[in-house]
């Protein structure tokens, strides 16, 4: 229990101050721009847009300068602050192979229509630092390639069209609204759409630990990357006072489709089964743990026995949250005077009890 | 499965120039709200304002839809009052962001492109220009990335 206490104001204000000091840095160097966090930091503002669970690439730069770098401070910021928005609506559901990928991999097939494109990936550096002074050298290798883009068809369509895949659109899968985790508290068992909601805006940290649990054989994932995706969508907002579909600009996301080993039931054929993952800006790590735990918590639909803490989706979607979490975790930091008194008196007598039954 | 809604043409016009309004910078729109002569008497209705909508994605790309998170837009009503125009205009924008002057702005033009008489004007004037400063920017992108082509071979002797 917390029991509130009183007094101490200067000694916070102080405190605030001397915490906005130390983040000034040295004084005779630049502030650094919230602009320049936005575009030298982008896998960072990527993260806290993601867990912030808002798209905002200039926001999420603010809250880290403000935060100090402090990547939770930084969400909590931005969550605080989507609550003081009202909410239009909803948008129309994007298309991610609307728009030609910055990046495109696929893990299972090695020429696949459209081909693979790396992109900005820091796949295949050295992972050594560069030659001091240059962090990130201003070099380019190319000056681009002319061309014409082939179209890029979706890896798990390929399969698809063999019937090797479990298929992804269902005839009325657009006839009921989605669960909203941010209007309806969860309730479990959830739908898969509430679950990716909850994992989309959930911790690095946790999901990629629980996602490296379950290959190390916590779960029983055999999991193939099908495909990976960076790139801009295009955004419609279905504007109630127009009747159509509003485009709102573009954002960038990240993508990717897992596949996994499916050996078959005696109602169904083997075939491969799906774990997906989606999250805003370039957040690659992210979206590879998440199709992992997603396709783990889908141990119901394919009668696997749940035996592994990432096939446990009470356990997994209750502690993912990172806001909830520190929270909980860092309160204990508070003053809990009253409550450790309480305590510290039983213990004293269960303490003297002791030595009267020995004496 | 694309996001675009299929639309009469009136619609999809709008649509489109929405979408350059929408993904113009915004000191380009100032600069040709700026040129623009005569202007119109321009009256808020509503906003311009900040609000949130929530981003949705489909389970497994193709499938039924989820909420993926939230993202800011900037949306404005104004109403078009002036002897240029053939009669009042309504014109309205939602753009991704808090800027509330390109809102306003993209609103505007809107409504200019929505009057039958400077339709063709501001469409050769401001949104053409725009369009093409983005068509610039993606080709630039796309040149880019399709420098990072990769051909991978196996070492081991393929199957066919």
């Amino acid at each position: 229990m917390y029991v509130a206490v009183k007094g101490g104001e200067r000694a916070i204000a102080n405190a605030h101050a001397l915490l906005a000091e130390q983040g000034r840095g040295h004084p005779h160097l630049p502030v650094v721009d919230p602009a320049q966090v936005e575009g030298q930091f982008g896998v960072l503002v990527s993260r806290v847009m993601t867990e912030g669970s808002l798209y905002d690439p200039e926001l999420a730069a603010r809250a880290l300068l403000q935060a100090q770098g402090d990547v939770l401070e930084a969400v909590t910021l931005v969550r605080s602050y989507r609550t003081t928005l009202p909410r239009f609506g909803y948008t129309c559901a994007i298309d991610t192979s609307g728009l030609a990928p910055q990046r495109r991999i696929s893990a299972t097939f090695k020429d696949l229509p459209g081909g693979q494109q790396l992109g900005a990936t820091f796949d295949y550096t050295h992972r050594l630092f560069s030659a001091a002074g240059a962090a990130t050298p201003d070099r380019r290798v190319s000056d681009g390639v002319d061309g014409e883009d082939q179209a890029m068809p979706r890896v798990a369509d390929l399969l698809g069209a063999g019937a090797l895949i479990e298929p992804d659109a269902h005839p009325d899968q657009d006839a009921t609204q989605p669960g909203d985790l941010t209007r309806e508290p969860p309730v479990f068992p959830m739908s898969r759409a509430e679950r990716l909601q909850a994992l989309a805006r959930g911790d690095e940290g946790f999901l990629l630990g629980l996602a490296y649990s379950s290959q190390r054989g916590f779960g029983n994932t055999h999991p193939f990357a099908g495909e990976v995706r960076v790139g801009e969508v295009e955004v419609e907002f279905d504007a109630p006072e127009l009747g159509f579909g509003v485009p709102l600009g573009r954002i960038e996301i990240t993508e990717c489709q897992m596949v996994n080993q499916f050996t078959g039931s005696a109602e169904t054929p083997a075939q491969f089964t799906r774990g997906y993952g989606l999250a805003f800006g370039r957040s690659e790590r992210k979206v590879m743990s998440m199709s992992i735990v997603d396709r783990a918590l889908r141990s119901a639909e394919f009668d696997e026995r749940v035996v592994s803490p990432v096939q446990d989706e009470e356990f997994v979607i209750s502690h993912s949250d990172n806001v909830q979490a520190t929270g909980f975790v860092e309160h204990l930091k508070l003053p809990h005077y009253v409550d450790f008194q309480a305590e510290l008196m039983l213990v004293r007598r269960l303490n003297e009890e002791f030595k009267e039954s020995r004496a | 499965m694309r996001a675009t809604t299929t639309a009469a043409p009136a619609t999809a016009a709008r649509q489109k120039w929405m979408r350059t309004l929408a993904l113009a910078e915004p000191a380009d729109l100032a600069a040709a709200w700026q040129d623009w002569q005569p202007k119109p008497e321009v009256r808020r209705i509503r906003g311009p304002e900040i609000g949130l909508v929530m981003v949705r994605g489909r389970i497994d790309a193709g499938g039924a839809r989820f909420n993926l998170g939230e993202a800011t837009v900037a949306r404005a009503t104004v109403h078009l009052h002036g002897e240029a125009l053939r009669s009042d205009v309504l014109g309205i924008s939602y753009v991704l962001g808090t800027d509330l002057e390109h809102a306003e702005l993209a609103a505007v033009f809107d409504g200019l492109l929505v009057d039958p008489d400077l339709h063709d004007r501001v469409l050769a004037e401001v949104v053409a220009p725009l369009a093409r400063t983005q068509a610039e920017r993606d080709e630039r992108r796309r040149r880019d990335a399709r420098s990072t082509r990769v051909d991978f071979f196996t070492v081991a002797r393929e199957h066919a």
